[in-house]
């Protein structure tokens, strides 16, 4: 009897962990996964980091990255088992009948390489094409794909296009072998909200044209809704639900499920105060050293105390070097900032150590901002020692509190960094800036890290902190949900500019100017059929 | 060729030539530092005050530094090295057939080490934590722990002596065939290849593995290319520049540091050239030969440079 084209039974995958100091220990990555994907269908695999989601993607490559071993079950690829398969018969089978598309193109090609080669490449060593037909194909491809000059565009090296452009590549190299099966793993995560909107609709189109079968992988229930025929949610490398697209989008039946689809529909009441602002920038410019173009020009926002002032924008707008500007990293060329009614120098180092102290900030990634050789005690009250002279009870229990403070808890105070999970990491960078009693948090990207579900609980403990502690935050997101969930006022910075500022309630409210427009209909909308309505009304 | 490319080479090259001039302050300076002086050397046991005055006089040791340094350097500039206050010879002269000795020998040790580094390099890669990964390494690193004299004596003993298959003394002279010549310097090449074998092959070992963590190389594994040439084609390209960084030292190090074995083997180079004027103190040689010493380092490293710029396709290439 015929099997689908993937059927995997039972799946186990592990690998061995060698902790320091200890024995060796079997991990279980992957628990007793089964899944079927028929010809030119789309199964999405959803689930938060350490699902086990990208694992078993690869398992249908008969490929474990680093140690992972693929331990127990069956994988059938056409008819042929494969998890035991080694050399000739995986080398056959990979980049011929199954391809991948990795989640940073701009990392999976090699810089020293032209793009026709690498695009070709997997086609011409597997002789499913002569050298001449696969560059056929691969002009073909990139047409389809929306590339611009798709004549010349294979000769071009990886650094001379964007990285929307390289992720369309990346899946004309997927495609270009005519695979039966192409597994993408995060293709559009990377990407600038309204770069993926086009990318997706790009993969949607080139699926359905060729015809092949499709593992689609990510975390945003939101965008495999558009592209998916069914999806499976994982969790702790186990099936936690297996269904339909529309039946896991409109009808989850597991708690973990429904808490994935409603994470998206929080809103925040906005707050309004007639308080004098805690910042203001006025007419504020800046540019980097060598560089005669602006970063930022002529940008005015006000923060008031106890709110929260979102500021979104593309990678590229100038939303971090406005946060730059402000703590004094990077010198404005123009303009003025007011702190709590005192002017602030341009020039971090001249600050006076009060308004060091009442400006804090916290970053995207937390574990690269935190000195992995120290505790988290160690962390956490430094600066109680530096702009308060605490020291030994004393230092300890306030530590103590904040870590209370941040439901951490008083056990955590001698954990070093790497014996923390992300979410518990930027728990700790919160209580370091909390230590020092500051007026106003910068907080740049601080949940775009995490998983939907953990970024929620930090977005709720920065809401508490805010309802006690009454600090102000200026919140840097690319992201539009986390906006309508924390923000009071908004600004939209496109190139270096503010294209719209005001409170919650009149940015978010229409008319728009067309970048907001634009912006908002990018963001993918967790129901089925939402890319096909935008694209139909960008058509017209 | 780009503008950028270029801008990036000329500084390059201008870095060196002003590195040069520095090198040879630094090496007038620091002949002049020396205690005693060569007329002290060559007079010796029977120097008198008197003697020491007039041959002070005759050597021109009495004008002052700096003139001496700017005549020196103008002569050097000309292409004039100035004569041997021992013998009289002009040094360059003396020198010309020393250095092509020298190159000669450096570069057949370098024609046989350098692709046989890389291709063991690119072998311990493949066969990575394998067995003809830890027999390479352990054999390169057992070559370069036993020191460069007692090397060439075993090799001296064994296969001069016992075997009889290679001349013990590496004299060169202009009836010989190139078969012959390279016949007579067999032994100091194998010496000197497997001197500098282990350090290149080890930075081509770890240059490679480095790259080999690489995203894209995972690319191209899922592609379903074999591991050799996804070691070849994606692997290699993107680690010539610190590979070629390596190989450039070592080759400076084959020409500039071969003096143990010149002396061992007896051979006419530079190095022992230096060695003899060193101890009579003849200072324009030894000055001469810190010069081209000092020059071949800079041009050799100054190449890996260019090489490191025109290896980059960001470079090449920019957007």
């Amino acid at each position: 009897m015929d099997k689908p084209l993937l059927q995997i039974d039972n799946l186990t995958i592990e690998a061995t962990a060698y902790p320091p100091g200890e024995a060796p220990r079997r991990i279980t990555i992957v628990d007793g996964v089964s899944l079927t994907l028929e010809k030119g269908k789309v199964l999405g695999l959803i689930g938060e980091s350490g699902a086990g989601k990208s694992t078993i993607g690869l398992s249908a490559m008969a490929y474990g990255r680093g140690g992972i071993e693929l331990s127990g079950g069956k994988i059938h690829l056409n008819n042929r088992e494969i998890r035991k398969a080694r050399g000739r018969v995986l080398r056959s089978l990979r980049g011929a009948e199954v391809t991948y598309v990795a989640q940073s193109a701009a990392a999976a090609f090699n810089p020293a390489k032209r793009l026709m080669e690498q695009v070709t490449e997997a086609a011409v060593t597997h002789g499913r094409a002569t050298k001449a037909e696969a560059e056929k194909r691969a002009v073909d491809l990139f047409r389809k794909l929306g590339l611009p000059e798709p004549e010349n565009f294979g000769n071009r090296y990886p650094h001379q296009v964007s990285g929307g452009q390289l992720q369309r590549a990346m899946t004309a190299m997927a495609l270009c072998p005519q695979p039966d099966l192409v597994i993408f793993d995060e293709p559009t995560t990377a990407l600038d909200v309204t770069t993926q909107l086009g990318v997706l609709a790009a993969i949607k189109a080139a699926i359905r044209d060729q015809g092949v079968a499709a593992l689609y992988i990510t975390h945003d229930l939101a965008v495999v809704a558009q592209i998916a025929d069914n999806i499976m949610v994982l969790r702790h490398g186990k099936t936690v639900e297996y269904g339909t697209a529309e039946q896991i989008i409109t009808a989850p039946k597991e708690e973990y499920t429904q808490a994935l689809v409603s994470v998206v529909a929080k809103d925040h009441e906005e707050k309004n105060t007639d308080l004098p602002p805690i910042l203001e920038v006025k007419g504020l410019r800046a540019n980097y050293r060598g560089m005669t173009r602006d970063v930022l020009s002529n940008i005015n926002v006000a923060i008031q105390p106890g709110t929260t002032l979102a500021v979104v924008g593309e990678s590229g707008s100038g939303k971090s070097t406005l946060a730059r500007v402000i703590t004094g990293l990077l010198p404005l060329s123009a303009g003025q900032m007011v702190f709590d009614g005192r002017q602030l120098t341009p020039d971090q180092k001249s600050r006076s150590r009060d308004d060091l102290r009442e400006l804090q900030m916290i970053y995207q990634m937390a574990d690269v901002a935190m000195n992995p050789r120290q505790t988290v005690g160690t962390i956490i009250g430094r600066p109680l020692q530096f702009y308060f002279g605490m020291k030994g009870k004393e230092l300890r229990n306030r530590v103590v509190e904040l870590l209370g403070e941040i439901e951490l808890g008083e056990k955590f105070i001698d954990r070093y960094p790497a014996e923390l999970s992300g979410g518990q990491k930027q728990r700790v960078c919160i209580a370091r800036a909390l230590a020092a009693k500051p007026k106003l948090i910068i907080c740049d990207e601080v949940t775009s890290a995490l998983d939907p579900l953990v970024a929620e609980g930090i977005l709720k403990l920065l809401a508490d902190l805010q309802e006690r502690e009454q600090v102000s935050y200026m919140f840097i997101t690319h992201d539009i949900a986390t906006v309508r969930a924390i923000a009071d006022t908004i600004a939209v910075m496109h190139l270096g500019k503010l294209v719209r500022y005001g409170k919650k309630s009149e940015v978010l409210a229409p008319p728009f100017d067309d970048y907001t427009d634009m912006l908002l209909k990018s963001v993918p909308e967790l129901r089925m059929g939402w890319m096909e309505e935008v694209m139909g009304t960008a058509a017209e | 060729m780009n503008a950028l490319v270029l801008k990036l080479l000329v500084q390059r090259i201008s870095l060196g030539l002003v590195l040069i001039f520095f090198v040879s302050i630094m090496i007038f300076l620091g002949t002049q530092i020396l205690p005693g002086d060569v007329a002290q050397a060559i007079l010796g046991q029977s120097a008198t005050p008197e003697s020491l005055a007039n041959l002070r006089e005759e050597l021109g040791l009495n004008i002052p530094a700096y003139q001496r340094y700017m005549s020196w350097l103008g002569g050097v500039l000309q292409g004039d090295l100035g004569t041997s206050l021992t013998n009289g010879r002009d040094i360059g002269q003396s020198i010309a057939d020393r250095m092509g000795n020298t190159l000669f020998l450096a570069a057949w040790a370098a024609i046989i080490s350098v692709p046989l580094a890389i291709t063991l390099g690119l072998i311990s890669v493949l066969y990575r934590g394998r067995w003809p990964d830890k027999l390479i390494s352990a054999v390169t690193l057992s070559a370069i722990s036993v020191p460069e004299f007692m090397m060439s004596y075993i090799l001296m003993y064994y296969v001069a002596v016992q075997l009889g298959w290679a001349p013990s003394v590496a004299m060169l002279n202009d009836r010989m065939s190139m078969l012959d010549k390279l016949h007579a310097i067999s032994l100091p090449i194998a010496v000197l290849v497997m001197v500098v074998l282990a350090h290149m092959m080890r930075m081509t070992r770890a240059a490679l593995l480095n790259v080999m963590q690489s995203a894209y190389i995972e690319t191209a594994e899922l592609k379903g290319i074999r591991r050799s040439s996804v070691i070849w084609r994606h692997a290699f390209p993107n680690s010539i520049a610190p590979i070629v960084n390596v190989v450039m030292l070592n080759m400076a190090y084959l020409v500039v540091g071969v003096v143990v074995v010149e002396v061992v083997f007896v051979y006419p180079g530079m190095g022992q050239y230096l060695v003899d004027h060193v101890a009579k103190r003849d200072v324009p040689v030894v000055q001469a030969c810190g010069l081209i010493f000092a020059a071949v380092y800079i041009f050799l490293n100054m190449f890996a440079d260019i090489v490191s710029i025109l290896a980059n396709p960001r470079l090449r290439h920019p957007k």
